[in-house]
């Protein structure tokens, strides 16, 4: 299967993205440059993480305005998949193909760290080669990753299953300890209405072989592929 | 024209550097202080044919990338009038 994955100025995750879907995948993945409008016939796009235009004014807020994001959103529209990964999920709320932003840590502090997220939808293109309820163990490292939502907007989400990861303990239990960032609901994930856009703070590309640490990622990227099949 | 452009979290929006620094001002003795909110400043010249032309790019500005209206209010100044 064919991915794009979109480059930015101060994109950092994208090589290793290239090298989960490439090397330990064996899938088609190629870079799409932020000026170009191409999607270089991608089946599915992907924006990494990273720190695009320096996360200036907020982060993703100027990412949005890029070329290829005009692309991106047509894609989306047309019922493509994308899905967005830390600094890919900020860009993806501040185009408003999600729904919320991502805002500065309870903490204040950059948090790098391995945490556990379970799968609140498994019926969506990103999680379908899993099991309902399952648990994650996948790394988050940002500084900008509490979820916000209007209560109104979350309560419709959370009703039409677009609450698709939510950080839990490693007993998969839900509490105000197991949520690092201090995300509204605990949500690490979240999807579109249409369920062909998906953002999540964790990043799948860094777990996708023992010696990084595990390979849960592998599940959300292998979802992705069956899905298309 | 010069423009400035306040930006502060939403009310009711967790605004932690707000919170640490009420913190702070009150450690170091000032009692009173409360309601403490970090925002941005952003200011610029504007070249308009009018004041309310002016304040309408600036209004557009505001809404397209300048503020997130889900976590952000915005206030603004057109100076030179």
């Amino acid at each position: 299967m064919k991915w794009g994955v979109v480059r930015f100025p101060g994109s950092l995750d994208d090589n290793d993205t290239l090298w989960a879907l490439n090397e330990v995948m064996g899938q088609e993945a190629a870079i799409l440059w932020h000026k170009d409008t191409s999607l270089k016939g991608a089946q599915c796009v992907v924006l990494p993480g990273g720190f695009s235009y320096g996360d200036y004014l907020r982060c993703g807020a100027i990412a949005r305005f890029s070329p290829i994001m005009e692309s991106v959103a047509r894609f989306a529209a047309d019922g493509g998949l994308v899905i967005g990964t830390c600094n890919g999920f900020q860009v993806l709320c501040e185009a408003h193909l999600l729904p919320g932003v991502l805002t500065r840590n309870r903490s204040l502090s950059f948090i790098c760290e391995r945490v556990h997220v379970r799968v609140e939808n498994a019926a969506t293109p990103f999680t379908c080669a899993m099991r309902q309820g399952e648990v994650l163990r996948l790394p988050i490292k940002h500084g900008e990753g509490l979820y916000v939502a209007p209560e109104s907007e979350l309560r419709q989400m959370e009703e039409r299953g677009q609450v698709i990861l939510r950080y839990v303990d490693a007993d998969g239990r839900e509490s105000d300890d197991a949520n690092p960032n201090g995300s509204m609901h605990s949500i690490a994930g979240v999807a579109n209405e249409r369920f062909n856009v998906f953002g999540l703070m964790p990043h799948p590309e860094h777990a996708v072989e023992a010696m990084l640490g595990g390979e849960d990622g592998l599940k959300i990227f292998r979802s992705i592929v069956e899905s298309v099949r | 024209m010069l423009v400035k452009v306040f930006v502060t979290p939403r009310k009711g929006i967790l605004d932690p550097q707000g919170r640490a620094v009420e913190h702070s001002l009150r450690s170091l003795g000032f009692k009173g202080v409360s309601n403490v909110q970090i925002g941005k400043y952003i200011v610029f010249q504007l070249s308009a044919r009018s004041a309310a032309d002016a304040r309408e790019q600036v209004q557009k500005m505001c809404e397209r990338l300048l503020a997130n209206p889900l976590i952000e209010d915005y206030t603004f100044e057109v100076e030179g009038e």
